[in-house]
This record gives structure tokens, sequence and C-alpha cells, in this order.
């Protein structure tokens, strides 16, 4: 944790480091006033530039002011709702395809047969771009939350049902033989033996899934048939003010990036839960 | 409880009748033949050890009482039943080389596993458990988890395990294979105790000579593939059998016994004769496995 806090910290370093090498004139006071100090970089590089990385503290700024003329609510404060919902849709999206990969591996781990015939596809769906798929999806299922909940477990399930199939076949055989000579059924080994057997590398995919359902939601959202509200909807019209308020963009990223960081660490603190008295099995 | 007896086996009270059983596995193109027409009658109460080299199907042998593998011809009678038959009842207890216990469950939690399966209740279960670990002596461990655990008590553990249903016929698979010889001495008087006080028959699949006959009532000495008896050696040594029964001389006359026999050296069986050229360098030198 003060690691990831200290590599922050080095990146915001390095990114102010880039501007004062290569970046446009540092402005500081007012010129109308007269104490405006300029600095100027020995360098001017596309990349540094003021539009395209603004300094950090712009960004600050952005998030502290409204964030449109005549509104009075701040940029953080509507980012922070458009994150919510956002995150309430990428929440759905991660329980329905988890619950859609949980299900199809634990019918492939039953039936050689479901699984040769249907893992071709599985495989095969998350080849099709996810923006290609979107605007159909959209077009389906309308302008609403169903669309996009339906993007976002697109991208879920499929870590989920790999992972849940590897995790429910990962029992000894002999932890098998030793349920067979109890006379377990199929049920008993499902839910005694491979579920708990599986569960690292369910969290282990869960992980995954956290974070693409964000990105799921957020193309969803940000498909022409997609939503009014939410982090996707922002990012594109925040997009469309690049030009004159980049810091606006820069702070939609930061919200994206900070919700899937939320999410992640759900998952997580989930994990070292349920993995509490299993030493070894919890990754980073 | 009951007396184990050393007594050689009545026709109509076996455990366990073998009759004729082959054991053939596909592999790939050719087959590989692990058993040959083996018979073998265990009476109740026995403790009955499978010893040969690698390979000599003794652990498939063990696997085929226990209905985990089909016999290819032949039969397994068990309770006077069929093997497939005495598995569903739930007549065994299984104990493998490793304890494969489900490292998400507390000691207790494991030794309640087959009664949760069967139903068994929850006071009754309970007492069981206790029970169980009263036998192996870890009720102070009841809840730990497996990786708290030191080898062999993670291995008492799994005995514990396949004795909550009190089988009549408790399976071991090399059970003490992994572990160094101190504790696997210690965990041979164990099982002995834990096997006089039960009553329970058992087969008992092992590498080690010594082990086999400080445990056992009959030794059964298997040949390499294909897999036949060579031999059953009847053990007479006096319960209980102590440390100080490993340095009597009918202890090391019976050890000899086995390792003759498992060499080919036994020119009354015919069965050995013209084997002992086939047989591994190992066997020669006089160790097993």
């Amino acid at each position: 944790m003060i690691l990831a806090l200290a590599f922050f910290i080095a990146l915001l370093v390095l990114w102010e480091g880039a501007k004062a090498l290569g970046g446009d004139p540092w402005r500081f006071g007012d010129p109308a006033v007269g104490n405006e100090i300029v600095y100027t970089p020995p360098f001017q590089w596309q990349i540094a530039s003021d539009l395209s990385l603004p300094h950090v503290w712009r960004i600050w700024e952005a998030l502290a002011a409204p964030v449109q003329r005549q509104q009075e609510q701040s940029l953080a404060a509507f980012l922070v709702g458009a994150a919510l919902y956002t995150g309430r849709e990428a929440a759905l999206g991660f329980f329905v395809g988890g619950f859609v990969g949980l299900g199809l591996a634990a019918v492939f781990v039953h039936s050689r047969l479901a699984e040769r015939a249907f893992m071709p596809y599985v495989v095969a769906s998350q080849t099709i771009p996810i923006l290609a798929l979107a605007p159909l999806i959209a077009f389906a299922f309308g302008n609403g939350v169903v669309g996009i909940v339906i993007v976002a477990s697109y991208l879920t399930f499929f870590p989920v049902t790999i992972a849940q199939l590897r995790g429910l076949t990962s029992p000894d055989p002999r932890a098998l033989e030793l349920m067979r000579s109890c006379a377990a059924s199929r049920w008993t080994i499902f839910w005694k033996l491979r579920m708990p057997a599986s569960l690292p590398y369910l969290f282990a995919a869960l992980k995954i899934a956290a974070t693409a359902s964000i990105v799921g939601a957020i193309v969803g959202e940000g498909n022409p048939g997609g939503s009014q509200f939410g982090l996707g909807r922002s990012i594109l019209n925040f997009n469309e003010q690049y030009g004159s308020a980049p810091e606006k963009l820069w702070a939609a990223v930061l919200a994206s990036s900070l919700l899937g960081i939320a999410f992640f660490l759900i998952v997580r603190t989930a994990e070292v839960f349920a993995l509490r008295n299993r030493p070894g099995s919890v990754a980073a | 409880m009951t007396n184990p007896s050393d007594a050689p086996i009545g026709p109509r009270t076996d455990v366990v009748t073998i009759a004729g059983v082959s054991k053939v596995f596909d592999a790939g193109a050719g087959q590989t033949r692990a058993l040959e027409t083996i018979d073998l009658a265990i009476a109740p109460g026995e403790f009955v050890s499978l010893i040969g080299p690698s390979g000599c199907g003794k652990s498939t042998l063990l696997r085929l009482i226990g209905d985990l593998t089909e016999p290819s011809a032949g039969s397994v009678t068990v309770n006077g039943k069929p093997a497939r038959q005495a598995r569903l009842d739930r007549d065994y207890g299984i104990v493998f080389q490793a304890p494969v216990l489900f490292d998400w469950r507390s000691v207790e939690a494991n030794v309640a596993l087959p009664l949760e399966i069967k139903g068994v209740s929850g006071t009754e279960r309970d007492r069981r458990v206790q029970e169980m670990l009263g036998l192996v002596e870890l009720r102070d461990f009841a809840g730990h988890y497996p990786y708290q655990l030191s080898g062999g008590m993670q291995q008492r553990v799994s005995i514990a395990r396949a004795l909550a249903l009190q089988p009549s016929i408790l399976l071991m698979d090399e059970p003490f294979g992994a572990l160094d010889e101190m504790t696997r001495e210690r965990m041979n008087a164990e099982v002995q105790r834990i096997w006089q006080q039960t009553g329970t028959t058992v087969v008992f699949v092992t590498h080690s000579i010594p082990e086999a006959v400080f445990l056992s009532s009959r030794v059964v000495v298997m040949s390499p593939r294909p897999g036949r008896i060579v031999r059953v050696i009847d053990v007479d040594l006096p319960r209980p059998r102590t440390d100080d029964t490993r340095e009597t001389e009918r202890y090391f006359a019976l050890i000899t016994e086995v390792r003759e026999t498992l060499r080919g050296r036994r020119d009354d069986d015919p069965l050995s004769k013209g084997r002992v050229a086939s047989m591994p360098r190992t066997l020669a030198e006089g160790s097993v496995g």
C-alpha cells in the first residue's frame, strides 16, 4: 500500500518533470496585476504540451470548479455521481458475467462433450471487438442499463469460465477417489471438493473480471446507443471539450481508474477473507 | 473392543475374496498386464500387507478391492457383496501416501467429511469426530488447519477420517512412504494400536519389509509385472509388537524370509523359477522399490 502510494508520487514527479523539460511555458501569477512569473522549458515536446499533459494542479483545480458554466455542481461531485452510476452497472455486469462463467465451468467440468462443443465459441466470443458488439447490443436491448450490463458481463464471463474450469479440475485425483470411496454423489463432490478447491482460481479470475466489468460498462455507456449518464458518457463529452479543457478528460480518466481500483480492492478483500486458512493460495 | 485375530481364514467369514482377478491396462498401442490371476481371501480383523517391487500392481490390487478401478477378469467380493456395492455401502476407509486433507477444512472438519457425506447429524457427528481424534491422539488440534501440522500429524488426521465411518475394511496405500524412518516406526506402533482397538480389517500396501513384518498378520509377496502372488507368509510374532519386537530373532528371520522371497530364491516355488534373472537389480541388492 505504501509502495503503491510512493509509486503514485513518483508518477506525478515524472509527469511534471517531463513538463519541466519539454512542456509549454509555466505561468504563475496574474499578468494583469503584473506579478506573473514565466518559466520556459528548454525543449518543446508535443507529448508534454499543456494540451497533452495538463499540469496536475490544473486537474486538481478543475475538480473543484463547476462542471459547466452556470452550474453549481463541481466536477468532482459530478464525477462521483457518474462513477456510482457506472459502478452500479459494472457491479451488475460483474455478477451476471461471474454467474454465467461459474455455470459454464460447472457444466464443462461434468461434460467433456459440452466442453468440446461450446468452449470454441466461448473463446471465439472474445475475438469479436467489444466496440463492434456494443452498438448491436444497445440496438437490441435499447438505451438502458440492460444493454450496458450485457456488455460488461460479456467481458467478465470469459476469465471466470476459463479460470473456474481450471479450478474445478484442480483437486488431487486421490481427493476424488476419497470422495468416491465415501460413495459421494457428483453434487456432493462438486460442493464439498471441487468448489472449495477452485476458490483460489476463481478469485484470480474475479480480480480480472472486476476491472473488465468497468471497461465494459464504460464502453457500453459510450457507444452511440448507450447512456446519458455515467463515466462513459462523461469521457465522450469531455473528449469533445478537450481542446479547451483537457484537464476535465484527465479527471474523468482518474475517476475511472479509481473506480477500477475500488472494485479490485473489494474483490481482493473478499479473497483474503475467503482464503484466510490457506496460506500460499492467496496471490497478490 | 474386538479382539483382532491373527488366525487363519475360514471360508465363510472372509471380508475380502479375490477370485481369478486380472487387470490389463490399455496404454496407447500396447497393453500392460498389471495383475495376473490373483486369488486371495482376507478374514475379518486380519492385517494383510501387500509387498513387491515398484510396478508389481500392489496398489492396483488395493484399488481393485476398493472399487476405485475394475478388474479385467475375475471378481472381488467384499462382505459377501460385489466391491461396487461395498463401496456404495461405505464399507471402506482409505488412506493414501499423501494425507490428501482438504486445506480449507480444519482438522475437525476434515474428519467430519465422511460423516457429512453419509448424512450423520450434528451431535452424533461431533461425538464421532471427537472419538476419532482421541483415537489418533489429536484432540488438542481439532481447530488447527492442515498447514499447521507436521507430515506425521496430517497422516494421523487422514487415518481418523478413514475410520470415521467405522469401516469394516481399511485400505492403506503406502501411508508412511513419505515419512522419515523415526516417524514411520512411531506411526507403525500407532497403527497397530488403532487396529487392535477398532478390530477393523486392514489391507496395507508397502515398500518396506520391516514395516510389513512388524504390522502384519500375513505378508503377501508379489512378483514384478505382471503382478502375481509369489507367496503368502504368516507372521507369528506375538502381539502387541513393540520396539523390543524389532530386536528379536524371529523378527529378523521373517524379514529375511520376505526378502528372500522377493529375490525369488525359493526353490520350492514354481512361480519364481526363471524369474531371478529378470528381477530388477535393486531387488538383488535386497531393497525394494
